[in-house]
């Protein structure tokens, strides 16, 4: 049951210095530690150190030259000879018998503290977490006075009442760290004791002991064993230091601390006596850093929301590429100003796949356009793609994105930088984000006001005024004095498209901007959306997953399914008469479609998922899922005329479906369909996109 | 299809006539000490109750306390007031071990679908757990988790694999099979397919349905979202600041809302269809209920009265009791 991760014995070591508890469920996890271990250079050398430190010191009596207490009066602080390889101190006894005889005492010793200060400050953070705020406030109140008494007064308090007993002065000291290490663990085990699979093993009646070992124990196991590298090489410090200042092992006896403050004495006469021993301590400190630090890098640490230089260059390829491509295609003739204009968009991860192909649609002013489709499709990434705002290392890689006459496909980032903001604005799913915690609304109203319109302040307080009361805020006075915290979702969201309107954009690009509300706080934001569109004349890109959403609000509508637009035109058209079999069986799927009255026995449903990018057939992406799918939908599909209006299609079957008057009917999900599991890495990926 | 045993089955007609689960005057405050109890509750004296085979929808804004009723029920959170009693027995203040002599009859499936199961866990192990703490054997215990996993639409591989590797509807089927494998007789849906797309909630919905059609199950289905939970629900319950508003036939309620608060959120739920829409729109801007952000919770009378169109000083004066109007009982003086 427990796959064996230990490939190597040097790897058993380095799982026993770092007290890994072992267990079934933690297989996994510990794996991840040992790979993420042994990608890094100073992780493997750390191990490396560690284990031969320990081999050699265990079998010392079996192939040490010397026993630590030989005297050669004819060789007294001699550097390294052929005898004795790293010399000898004071008394000619051999400096790398002692080094590595000694070696197993203090690692050994040292480790006791890691045990009892890692061990400690775990079980109390458990049992803090689980038992409630007020063992919790008792428990946090007793670290609290174990970390403002004196460390070092204890310790030689400790060792005048029992004297140089090592083991039980490392035990001591892991006591006193182990105030520390709870600190660190309690907000984690907080957090891990306030999952919802927590609460569904409460629900199934695990005890409060099981659901500790069982579903918070495994979470803490990357910091247990980060912290108890570190811990190891404090314990080693604080040992040396100990015995430098008199406090080791009594005096025949070889440690690294003695034997350091014995090589401090001839500092001046025999200065290499210094460094073996010096070297070995360090190297020994180094590796357990090393190895903490190894196993403590979060998998994704490079991975960042700010573009990376590198980034910036792919981009600045990709916007020379472009507009080379533009030269060469020659434009269209430059649409009205106010008017977005895309033309055959398209967007991927740099080198990997394209996650929006060949997508256009135009949005007049004063209009609104739905973008519309499941997770996956890629309607958010063409939304920021409008901003200059794609995550680092995708890029637009083809196609144009007309505004004012410009392609901002092929705009540089201090060109976009000029448009952001001032040009066009972007509302986001989550308000709080686009407020900063840290300052008060009107404060972050009123410099972006400065920044955007470079008005004074006075006048920027005046106008940050009379934006929240245009989106609707009575007490305005009140609002501007708040942080982002003291208000409510519904609030924070009118604040942050004031926030947006605050450099007068001619286009809005809102991307789910009321998922995360109410439906009465979501029909009010639409309300005040709309009329700032009349009001105002700006257009709006909307990026919604509801279509009840895009029926209240938009003009226009762009059906994405895959990376593609498979349906566009008119909103009541595309809703009243839907011509894709996508757009059919979204709608089908919609329990808001129906009335109470006549509500079916069972949804329609789609069988299967959004394909990932790397998946999409040449054909019609859609193919696979589609009732009505048959030989020709093979083929690559083009957008073409529906029929009504100016509405586009990308089906080979829709005047068929049109004629036949076909419906999505209910279906029951074909169980092989659902069998492609997807790895998580493309998983994770994707998510990090959307 | 169905893994219920026969001695499962003869059980729970024994009960058949009396609630599934009664929930009866709770009251749940959070915090501690006398500021808590000035404020006002998270749940203030809700009651309803649950038939066998019976679907309830709990539905309400956040913050209306529906979420928290569902936790009260699991054992999740504590109660200040009022009993909760399954199958006729009191199981307010019940600890763990009175919880798991329930047998895993009362089961939960959660919102988010990426952290109601343990990453660390194979699937295998997550849907065992359950069934372990009573006692089947291990080898049992995967054949009971396979079986379960074919019958929600997942393949029977799936219990070597780890949540990560599947999608939000998947994993929301998996959490869906870990609280139906002890064949329970109730389960808490807190807003389990909220957070799905349209076409895997649609699979969520219709497989939550056809487990109820086939084990006769009775679901609590606590949702924000009213067309959703008309989708599955008999019977509405209607919550604002943590008091029942209206409950009735799903239909009724739906259809022909009673108290200003229901006709308002029937009104903000969009139609996707543009003409119909429009219509709705104009009906929500002409009722004149007043925004939920320009009024502050002050206790006492009707906690929907800040907003409502038709509140006068009785309102504020006197809390209205829940009264039958036509097929629902409305707590508004004036519906």
């Amino acid at each position: 049951m427990i796959p064996n991760v230990a490939p190597a014995p040097a790897d058993s070591t380095a799982a026993a210095a770092a007290a890994l508890p072992k267990s079934g469920p933690k297989a996994a996890f510990t794996k991840v530690s040992a790979h993420r271990l042994f990608a890094s250079p100073g992780g493997v050398a750390g191990v490396l150190w560690l284990a031969a430190l320990v081999v050699a010191s265990l079998t010392a009596p079996l192939w040490l030259p010397f026993k630590t207490e030989d005297q050669d009066f004819t060789a007294v602080l001699s550097g390294p000879t052929a005898a004795h390889w790293l010399g000898t101190d004071e008394l000619g006894r051999d400096l790398l018998s002692r080094i590595f005889a000694s070696a197993a005492g203090t690692l050994g010793t040292s480790f006791i503290t890691v045990i009892v200060a890692v061990g400690l400050g775990t079980i109390l953070a458990m049992a803090s977490a689980a038992l409630g705020d007020r063992v919790e406030a008792v428990i946090s109140r007793v670290t609290e006075i174990m970390m403002s008494v004196p460390g070092t007064v204890i310790i030689l308090a400790v060792i005048g009442a029992v004297g140089t007993n090592i083991p039980v002065i490392m035990a001591i000291l892991g006591i006193l760290i182990s105030a520390g290490i709870y600190r660190v663990m309690l907000g984690q085990a907080k957090s891990l004791q306030s999952q919802l699979y927590v609460d569904a093993a409460k629900v199934d009646g695990v005890s409060t002991l099981g659901i500790s070992l069982r579903h918070v124990l495994p979470g803490l196991t990357n910091t247990i064993v980060v912290q108890s590298a570190l811990i190891f090489a404090v314990g080693m410090l604080i040992q040396a230091g100990l015995a430098f200042i008199g406090f080791g092992p009594p005096i025949p006896q070889p440690s690294w601390g003695g034997m350091i403050q014995g090589a401090s004495q001839h500092v001046y006469d025999a200065p290499w006596l210094m460094v073996p021993t010096g070297a070995v301590l360090a190297l020994t400190v180094l590796a357990a850093n090393a190895i903490g630090n190894a196993l403590g890098k979060a998998p994704n640490a490079a991975a960042s929301h700010l573009p990376s230089a590198a980034a910036r260059r792919q981009r600045a390829k990709a916007v020379a590429a472009v507009g080379a491509a533009q030269v060469a295609a020659g434009t269209d003739a430059p649409p009205a100003k106010g008017q977005l204009s895309v033309r055959g968009l398209s967007v991927g991860v740099d080198g990997g796949p394209r996650l929006v192909t060949d997508v256009s649609f135009d949005v007049e002013q004063g209009t609104v356009l739905g973008l519309v489709g499941e997770s996956g499709c890629g309607k958010t990434m063409t939304a920021l793609s409008l901003l200059g705002l794609l995550p680092s290392g995708v890029v637009a890689t083809g196609g144009q994105i007309l505004w004012n006459g410009k392609n901002l496909a092929a705009a540089t980032d201090r060109e976009m930088e000029a448009i952001r903001g001032r040009d066009i604005a972007l509302i986001s799913q989550e308000p709080m984000r686009a407020l900063d915690p840290m300052f008060t609304v009107g404060y972050q109203l009123t410099s972006a006001i400065r920044r955007l319109r470079k008005v004074g302040k006075a006048e920027a307080r005046k106008e940050a005024r009379s934006l929240l009361e245009k989106v609707g805020i009575v007490d305005a006075g009140r609002i501007l004095k708040t942080y982002p915290h003291q208000i409510s979702g519904g609030m924070a969201q009118r604040v942050a498209i004031a926030l947006a309107l605050s450099g007068r954009p001619r286009l809005l690009v809102a991307d789910e901007p009321t998922t995360a509300l109410d439906v009465t706080v979501q029909a009010e934001i639409l309300s005040l959306l709309r009329s700032l569109v009349k009001d105002t004349g700006m257009s709006v890109v909307m990026v919604t997953h509801d279509l009840g959403v895009v029926a209240d609000i938009c003009d226009q509508v762009a059906v994405m399914y895959a990376g593609q637009v498979v349906e566009n035109g008119k909103t009541a058209n595309i809703l009243d008469n839907p011509r894709h079999p996508y757009t059919l069986a979204l709608l089908a799927a919609d329990p808001h479609a129906n009335h109470a009255a006549d509500m079916p026995e069972r949804l329609a449903t789609i069988s299967g998922q959004v394909p990932q990018p790397k998946d999409w057939p040449t054909g019609c992406r859609f193919m696979a899922r589609c009732q009505f799918a048959g030989s020709a939908c093979a083929a690559p599909v083009p957008l073409l005329p529906s029929g009504s209006e100016d509405g586009l299609v990308r089906c080979v079957k829709a005047d068929e479906l049109a004629v036949e008057g076909l419906e999505w009917v209910a279906t029951e999900v074909p169980t092989h369909r659902l069998l492609d599991l997807t790895p998580t890495r493309t998983n994770v990926v994707e998510k990090d996109m959307a | 299809m169905s893994i219920a045993t026969p001695s499962r089955q003869e059980s729970s007609n024994a009960v058949l006539d009396g609630p599934m689960l009664e929930v009866k005057d709770l009251v749940v405050r959070y915090g501690r000490g006398r500021k808590a109890a000035a404020a006002p509750a998270a749940v203030d004296g809700v009651s309803f109750s649950i038939r066998p085979g019976e679907t309830v929808g709990l539905v309400g804004e956040s913050g209306s306390g529906k979420s928290t009723i569902g936790k009260a029920i699991l054992g999740l959170q504590k109660t200040a007031g009022g009993t909760i009693s399954y199958q006729g027995k009191e199981i307010t203040h019940a600890g763990t071990a009175e919880r798991r002599s329930l047998g895993g009859e009362l089961r939960a499936v959660f919102q988010d679908p990426n952290s109601s199961l343990n990453p660390r866990n194979t699937v295998g192990a997550s849907l065992a757990e359950p069934l372990r703490l009573r006692g089947v054997s291990a080898g049992d215990a995967r054949a009971k988790a396979e079986a379960m996993l074919e019958r929600v639409g997942l393949p029977r591989e799936a219990v070597d694999r780890y949540p990560s590797q599947f999608s939000g509807g998947q994993r929301q089927r998996i959490a869906v099979a870990r609280a139906l494998i002890c064949e329970p007789k109730l389960v808490v849906c807190d807003e389990a397919v909220s957070a799905l797309d349209l076409s895997t909630q649609a699979q969520v919905l219709n497989l939550l349905a056809d487990l109820r059609d086939e084990r006769g199950l009775s679901y609590l289905f606590i949702a924000h979202d009213i067309s959703v939970v008309q989708f599955l629900a008999q019977r509405v319950v209607v919550l604002y600041r943590g008091q029942v508003m209206e409950s009735g036939p799903a239909a009724a309620v739906t259809e022909n809302p009673k108290h200003p608060f229901t006709q308002a959120l029937v009104a903000a739920s969009p139609v996707p269809r543009p003409a119909e829409q429009a219509e709705r729109r104009t009906l929500r801007e002409s009722m004149g209920v007043r925004t939920a952000s320009s009024v502050s919770a002050t206790p006492g009378g009707c906690p929907f009265r800040q907003r409502c169109p038709l509140a006068t000083e009785l309102c504020a004066a006197e809390r209205p009791a829940l009264r039958t109007v036509g097929e629902s009982d409305v707590a508004c003086h004036y519906a």
